[in-house]
């Protein structure tokens, strides 16, 4: 009877949850799974399964340059945002000693994160564009006569904004498992005569891998998916997987962003699931 | 360049240099107090480079809202970058005219109160899976799995999915429904794991204790369980309000006629970009910025009262000091 009651107590304690995550996350992947193998004339939407929207995706080199310009400004904005958040977690878990400064000093690099990504992307415009600041200063001071083009409107800005959203997301995590460090165990490789450099290689970075590998996948799962800063800051000269997706949405051709998306989506876990094998993250969560 | 550039590099630069001191100042106290610390407080040439790296990067993410701020009392003739055409108030009185094209309002109303229903929605759920996994359950593992790819399900296509679904059913999705589910998608995988590792910190023998005293299963939630995770139930809030008010991605597809800010401003940014445009953004980063501290000092405050109310309860940071009562160490005097 009690172990009833407590069956049903469970069931209503997690029913919510699982009912959310059910209609909006699990039935829109598989909405998203089965129109992609939806006929599509050109205007009409027919159900049925063929394979031509892959088929038709993947004979286009458009694609490939889809491919390779998601890679690489996701290349790029993850190499640093890796070096700048183990710097920074590096200097909040080593070298701040006092706790509240270190909260302090914490959440001041932490607050931005919950406000608005639209207003810190958009705040980028007044210092890129050829009037912006940027260009106005290096002028001023003389260094070129002409604006530099490549600031505002290429992947510059979108990789530049990128950095600037996403480095706390690889920073939460890479303090998370610095701060279990024991300190013992550093303060004995110095003693036994460990450079500061061997320290850092041979005893923290391999100790860090699981919040880099959490880091990854946050900064790789939200820069490979993103078209927003695409569209704003790069004035349609970066044309990555996301943003032709969602251009497709946009002009009905719901199964060709439906199958362009589930291909991204096996990208992306072919690529967390390789990080996964190599680093055991679930210890961490 | 213009004046209003100076004075903001000089802020810029008094900060900076505040908090190099400030880091400097308590490396001293380190080392003075330091026993065992000795090795950590030299200032070894990486110190300082890693401290110059923090400083910089602060510049970086705070520097840009800086000149959003300055540029939104630009005058009436100015255009979106310096030089300043004198100052005033003429941008903020635009974001609530409603004979121009870029209306804010409604946009705004919206946000907030999808934010509060996500905010509700979330605290409670998350509590509810908390005590859930508590217990455990069958398919406890699978749940949690969903939970995480939730976090990481690519967010414009949760967005897509729900919007084509909404199309096949032959329903318009609208900011209370589509976008209401696929911004709780991204809140509750955030509000569970800050429940879990509350609840996991949170010594079983307690409800036992409460029980063996003679309370009801019932009593024991509300007098004993829910006081002590309620600082962690306020962060939970905090997460779900402020990540559903910025969310632009899981909007952007889903919000129908009816725009939620962000997905408004962005509309906005390519056409007919204005500084009324800037005007706006200050006003909701103040806005998130207020509703932050506000939260912080609610955590703070009820973490202080509880700490002094009970002598045996402590409030989430203080949940070592909890297990050290129950197991008969010594008790720290409430402050």
């Amino acid at each position: 009877m009690v172990s009833l009651f407590h069956r049903f107590n469970n069931f209503v304690q997690i029913a919510p949850l699982t009912l959310v995550l059910a209609v909006f996350l699990v039935t829109p992947m598989t909405i998203i799974l089965v129109v992609s193998f939806y006929k599509f004339t050109g205007f009409l939407t027919i159900p049925g399964f063929v394979l031509e929207n892959y088929s038709r995706m993947l004979g286009q080199v458009f694609t490939y340059q889809n491919y390779w310009a998601t890679i690489r400004i996701t290349g790029i904005t993850w190499a640093i945002t890796l070096v700048l958040g183990f710097t920074l977690s590096y200097f909040f878990v080593f070298d701040i000693i006092a706790l509240r400064v270190k909260i302090l000093l914490f959440l001041l690099a932490v607050v931005p994160f919950w406000t608005s990504g639209v207003v810190r992307m958009i705040s980028w415009l007044p210092f890129l564009g050829r009037e912006g600041l940027i260009n106005r200063s290096i002028i001023g001071m003389g260094l070129t006569d002409q604006p530099l083009d490549f600031l505002l409107f290429s992947e510059f800005a979108v990789i530049l904004s990128y950095v600037h959203v996403f480095t706390l997301f690889m920073v939460a995590p890479l303090f998370n498992v610095m701060a279990r460090i024991d300190r013992d165990l550093l303060e004995a490789a110095r003693d036994q005569g460990a450079s500061g450099w061997q320290i850092l290689w041979n005893i923290i970075i391999p100790m860090s891998r699981p919040g880099i590998a959490i880091g990854t996948i946050f900064v790789v799962a939200l820069t490979a998916t993103d078209f927003t800063a695409v569209r704003v800051l790069s004035g349609g000269k970066a044309g990555t997987v996301a943003l032709t997706i969602a251009n497709q949405y946009a002009n009905v051709q719901h199964p060709f962003a439906t199958a362009n998306g589930i291909v991204l989506l096996l990208v992306l876990l072919v690529f967390v699931g390789g990080l996964m094998r190599l680093v055991d993250v679930r210890e961490q969560l | 360049m213009s004046d209003s550039l100076g004075v903001l590099l000089v802020i810029v630069g008094i900060v900076a240099v505040g908090l190099y001191q400030l880091v400097r100042s308590q490396q001293a106290q380190g080392a003075g107090r330091a026993g065992s610390m000795k090795v950590e407080v030299r200032r070894t040439r990486g110190f300082y480079v890693r401290t110059g790296v923090y400083v910089v990067f602060l510049v970086f993410l705070y520097l840009p809202i800086l000149v959003i701020g300055i540029l939104s009392f630009q005058g009436p003739t100015g255009g979106l970058t310096f030089p300043m055409e004198g100052w005033s108030f003429h941008w903020f009185r635009e974001v609530f005219d409603p004979t121009y094209i870029g209306d804010f309002r409604m946009p705004w109303v919206r946000s907030v109160i999808l934010a509060l229903i996500v905010m509700v929605i979330t605290t409670i759920v998350s509590f509810l899976a908390g005590l859930a996994y508590r217990r455990g359950f069958r398919f406890s593992g699978l749940i949690f799995y969903l939970v995480v790819a939730s976090l990481i399900a690519p967010p414009f296509l949760v967005s897509m999915g729900i919007g084509i679904g909404f199309a096949k059913l032959g329903l318009l999705t609208s900011w209370w429904t589509g976008t209401l589910g696929a911004h709780l998608t991204w809140t509750l995988p955030f509000g569970v794991l800050i429940m879990l590792a509350i609840f996991s910190r949170l010594d079983r023998s307690i409800e036992e204790m409460a029980r063996d005293q003679g309370a009801t299963a019932w009593q024991s939630m509300r007098h004993v369980v829910l006081p002590i995770v309620f600082p962690g139930m306020i962060a939970v809030a905090l997460f779900g309000f402020t990540l559903s008010y910025d969310e632009f991605p899981r909007s952007s597809l889903v919000t129908g006629d009816g725009n939620t800010l962000p997905v408004e401003m962005v509309a906005v940014t390519g056409t007919a970009a204005r500084p009324s445009l800037y005007a706006v953004g200050t006003m909701t980063t103040v806005f998130s910025l207020v509703v932050i501290f506000a939260g912080f000092a609610a955590v703070y405050i009820i973490s202080r009262r509880r700490a002094g109310a009970l002598t045996v309860a402590g409030s989430v940071p203080e949940g070592e000091r909890y297990g050290k009562a129950l197991r008969g160490a010594p008790e720290q005097p409430a402050e």
